[in-house]
């Protein structure tokens, strides 16, 4: 076939064919995602207008997932970072100065050293966009950078021991635990509020759709306090001591506490006791990861070992053993582990689903490590240590498109105010969090149905104690005094004869039916002409 | 080696001047976008919250000078409505600034019934005073201000006893009375030019099928609702019920539906082909419903009471989505929908009659288009979580009058201790030997042709 002639119908199928098949793995995995869980079954509906209606519901959620999968398919602006080792390299030999060699001038700009030795080490947290990080020395330090532009928003030296910093919905407030208490400050670094409740903290978390504040310190008790309005939604008492490894599942939104006897608890503002308790390590709970869909948690022990559970089946998936105990974890958004003992880290591609060999990348640190943690929708990895700041680039962590309703990098203010705006009347309350989210909305069995079974559960528990009672009142040995106190109200007891009830009331109406019917016979079995005084021999 | 890694350049995600739209990035994987279900239902109480606080339904009240008998549509205006009252007074509002235009003097009996021509400039009332008139109905005038002026009747025709009630064909140029019997009248002719009868009770009301030029329903006061046809001598079907309706509708949009509005304080919507069950019964008036009226949609209707209330119920719906009350109005003797389906009139014992919104928390004027979307966004969020027990609590939840709240209440209990008594008799007799009639078969007598 010529060059310039078109292909012809048969090709052109041909072509088309070949196009289809070949498909990005992540699209395939959204599309998944988007397709949220399996369709109504329709064909068991009777009731013609129900079903008209579910039809035509599913025929726009088709069309609009199908629309979905299109946009994400096609339009997205950006795609996940890769680090591909060829021939004989491997990735985890691969140091930070070679990757920011070969990368661009804008990624090359966001790996940074700050080096702060004398205020303590270091913890870190970013807002929801990545945008801005929040540093906070354990000897009082704490401040505010736009980390890519190296811009410092704000600094203060509170004077005090410093434990663990959180921003709060956004980058205009933050929290730090101090000494004594909890303070929440501006971002220009004016103390805003003092929070008292909160004593001796040693972790803080933040829930950002519920705007909960929760903390967990030396009394081991945890607090949630709900930011907008300034109340305390729930303390609980987790009776297992201090605690210091905290962390908030963003899936279902439970806070899940790593204890110093092994074992890692989940907790919900409605419960007083913890909604699960699993016993995962031997030695205490080190640090605790959790994966952004809430599907795996990684848990990492006094023991040396890692180990990854799936957290919605709460059974453990893979075990891997550490030369070390580790002493910090984080996942990125695309399930990417790193695991810090000491002076070293490690980076794990696919260890969650799969067990991973090797790891993808590692890293030494000018200090020891105190936390890291990912940042979002960037492939940085932002660590505080002994010695101050330091990022390191993780190719393939971050999620590379944005959604701009959800957390937008480029907010400009007039966004942020919208946003903050947006977000406060979309508040859910502390009391829908639960350990499955997908329940919210879905309707229970019929109350009659429910009522119905509940009854019957009961007559059956009722007639069997009974039948217990009798029983053991029966095989008692019969006694010298008949009239005892104790055997007058046995007997009492026993005369209740509720479960036979409905059993006497059968036989009565068998009774009755079987009566008519031999008076029926009766009838029938009297000859007619037989004159009446002789009836009663024929009965 | 090959890396790559995320690096995002400020100019693609931000825009240059004030001038250029902002940038919107969309990412629609489900893990961007957590909590979904818990959003929509948080957002669906607040649509539910938010429509009771935005419930303002009441408008304007236009007064007049004795009880208020009967309101009529025009057909071809959506901001007028002609009201007739029990003194002999029509008056043709204006409603956007609520002022009368037109008195239209003549009638010295109480005006039963007001009906326009399909051309909407000629109307034709019906009095207790045994004659219909016939008027010429003038536009709204453009200068604001009091326009009220005194019209005459262009023509009469005599009758020989009180009308009760008034229909006009919607095509031709004839129209029904009721009264003694039902007469069919014409512009042109002052006898009228055909009569049915069917027994010597008198007819309520009298309705013209909106589809079939030629057949029209009434009711009457020996508890039937007859059906007739204009080619045929004498009326068709009679279907007689346990009591009498006082009112009757036509649905537009299914014309061989239609809802009678009964003493025993439920409405009835019934097929004309088949008079033998009805279709629905709407069930929440505490006292008898007076006066019934079918939005142009042909979704929902709208039902005044005796009680002092009026209701809008949906078509399909056995019970009320709306409830109408106020302190100053007394019993409602007439309903209308207006011609857009936005709003509602009642005209009421209290001189009054009153416009209200058709749904309460509406937003009237003209909206933004995101206003729009916003609102059709939480209508669709309160359908799919209506079930809900926190969200139905609320979108069911209306204050009513402590009088209509006891019966209502009274009416309940009996109905449950008349079903509690029926089952046990059931329970404790022979199977079979009581037959159960379902309810909406349980109000219907008898079918005569």
């Amino acid at each position: 076939m010529a060059e310039g002639e078109p292909p012809t119908p048969g090709e052109a199928r041909k072509s088309s064919k070949k196009r289809k098949n070949v498909r990005d793995p992540d699209a395939t995995e959204t599309a998944k995602r988007l397709k949220r869980g399996p369709a109504v079954n329709l064909k068991s509906i009777t009731d013609k207008k129900l079903k008209g209606k579910l039809r035509r519901a599913e025929a726009v959620f088709n069309s609009s997932r199908k629309k979905a999968i299109q946009v994400n398919e096609w339009l997205l602006p950006a795609t996940a970072g890769t680090l591909e080792a060829e021939g004989i390299e491997r990735t985890w030999k691969f140091k930070q100065e070679d990757i920011v060699q070969a990368v661009d001038v804008t990624a090359a700009r966001k790996v940074f050293d700050l080096s702060l030795p004398e205020l303590g080490p270091y913890k870190l947290s970013f807002t929801r966009n990545g945008r801005f990080m929040l540093l906070g020395g354990s000897l009082g330090h704490l401040a505010i950078m736009d980390w890519q532009r190296a811009h410092l928003v704000c600094e203060v030296q509170v004077r005090e021991a410093v434990r663990d910093v959180v921003f709060l919905h956004n980058e205009t407030f933050f929290a730090a635990a101090q000494k004594k208490y909890v303070y929440v400050y501006d971002k220009r670094g004016l103390e805003v509020h003092c929070l008292q409740d909160h004593t001796l903290v040693n972790a803080l978390d933040f829930l950002p759709h519920h705007f909960l504040l929760t903390s967990i310190g030396e009394y081991g008790v945890l607090r949630y306090q709900d930011t907008s309005t300034g109340h305390i939604v729930a303390q609980h008492k987790t009776h297992l001591g201090p605690c210091s490894v905290m962390r908030h599942n963003p899936y279902n939104g439970v806070i899940m506490l790593g204890h110093a006897r092994g074992c890692v608890t989940m907790w919900t503002p409605n419960l007083t006791t913890a909604a699960v308790k699993m016993l995962c390590h031997t030695g205490p709970v080190n640090a605790l990861a959790v994966d952004p869909s809430g599907t795996y948690m990684a848990t990492a022990g006094m023991d040396s070992q890692i180990k990854v559970w799936d957290v919605r089946m709460l059974r453990p998936m893979h075990t891997y053993y550490s030369h070390a105990p580790v002493t910090s974890m984080d996942i990125s958004q695309r399930g990417l582990l790193a695991v810090g003992y000491g002076r070293k880290l490690q980076i794990w591609q696919d260890a969650l689903r799969n067990k991973a060999k090797s790891p993808y990348l590692n890293h030494n640190l000018p200090g020891v490590m105190e936390a890291f943690r990912f940042c979002p929708y960037e492939d940085v990895l932002g660590i505080g240590h002994s010695a101050g700041i330091s990022t390191i680039l993780v190719p393939g962590a971050g999620e590379p498109n944005f959604d701009s309703f959800v957390a937008n990098p480029f907010q400009t203010v007039k966004a942020r105010q919208h946003q903050e705006v947006a977000a406060l009347l979309d508040k859910l309350q502390p009391d829908s969090i639960v350990l499955d989210p997908d329940i919210i909305g879905r309707v229970r069995k019929e109350p009659a149905d429910v009522a119905r079974q509940r009854r019957e559960e009961e007559a059956a528990a009722n007639t069997a104690r009974l039948v217990a009672m009798r029983r053991e009142a029966e095989a008692k040995d019969k006694m010298k005094g008949k009239n005892k106190p104790s055997r007058r109200h046995r007997k009492k007891q026993n005369n209740i004869i509720e479960d036979r009830k409905p059993a006497i009331k059968e036989r009565q109406k068998e009774e009755a039916a079987r009566r008519k019917e031999a008076a029926e016979k009766n009838e029938t079995a009297i000859p007619k002409d037989a004159p009446r005084a002789v009836r009663r021999f024929y009965k | 080696m090959k890396v790559k890694v995320i690096s995002r350049s400020e100019e693609d995600y931000t825009r240059e001047r004030t001038s250029d739209l902002r940038k919107v990035q969309r990412n629609y994987d489900p893990l961007l976008h957590q909590f979904e279900k818990a959003k929509e239902y948080t957002r669906a109480l607040n649509a539910a919250k938010l429509n009771r606080i935005f419930a303002k339904p009441f408008l304007a009240a236009l007064q007049h000078d004795d009880g208020v008998t009967c309101l009529a549509r025009n057909p071809k205006l959506v901001n007028s409505i002609v009201a007739g009252s029990a003194d002999g007074d029509i008056r043709i509002w204006d409603i956007p600034r609520e002022r009368t235009l037109r008195r239209l003097v003549g009638h010295t009996g109480a005006v039963k019934g007001i009906s326009f021509a399909p051309d909407g400039e000629t109307c034709v009332s019906a009095s207790t005073d045994a004659t219909v008139k016939l008027w010429k109905v003038p536009y709204a005038p453009f200068e604001a201000g009091v326009v009220q002026d005194d019209a005459e009747a262009v023509f009469e025709f005599q009758g020989k006893n009180a009308f009760r009630g008034i229909d006009h064909h919607w095509d031709r140029s004839t129209f029904a009375t009721a009264g003694v019997a039902v007469d069919i009248w014409d512009h042109s002719r002052s006898e009228p030019i055909q009569t049915f009868t069917w027994g010597s009770d008198t007819v309520t009301s009298v309705r013209f099928n909106p589809a079939e030029p030629d057949v029209f329903a009434s009711t009457g006061s020996d508890r039937a609702i007859t059906l007739y046809d204009l080619r045929q001598a004498t009326p068709l079907r009679k279907m007689v019920m346990q009591t009498r309706s006082n009112a009757l509708a036509w649905n537009p949009m299914e014309p061989f539906n239609f809802t009678a509005a009964n003493e025993d304080c439920c409405l009835y919507t019934f097929d004309m082909r088949k008079l033998g069950s009805a279709l629905c019964v709407h069930k929440d008036f505490v006292s008898a419903v007076m006066d019934v009226d079918y939005s142009p949609t042909g979704r929902e209707f709208v039902a005044g009471s005796y009680d002092r209330s009026l209701r809008i119920f949906s078509v399909s719906g056995g019970h009320s989505r709306e409830v109408y009350t106020t302190k100053r109005m007394q019993r409602v003797f007439a309903v209308r929908f207006s011609g857009d389906a936005t709003y509602v009139f009642s005209g009421s014992d209290d001189m009054n009659v009153r416009c209200w919104k058709a749904k309460a928390s509406e937003q009237l004027g003209i909206r933004l288009p995101r206003e729009k979307h916003k609102q059709a966004y939480n209508d669709a969020l309160l359908e799919r979580y209506k079930h809900m027990p926190e969200v139905k609590r609320i979108v069911r939840h209306r204050h009513l009058p402590a009088a209509i709240y006891k019966a209502a209440k009274m009416r309940r209990t009996v109905v449950e201790s008349d079903k509690r008594k029926l089952q046990r008799r059931i329970e404790h007799s022979a199977p079979g030997s009581i037959v159960v009639q379902t309810e909406r078969k349980k109000k219907i007598l008898a079918q005569v042709e």
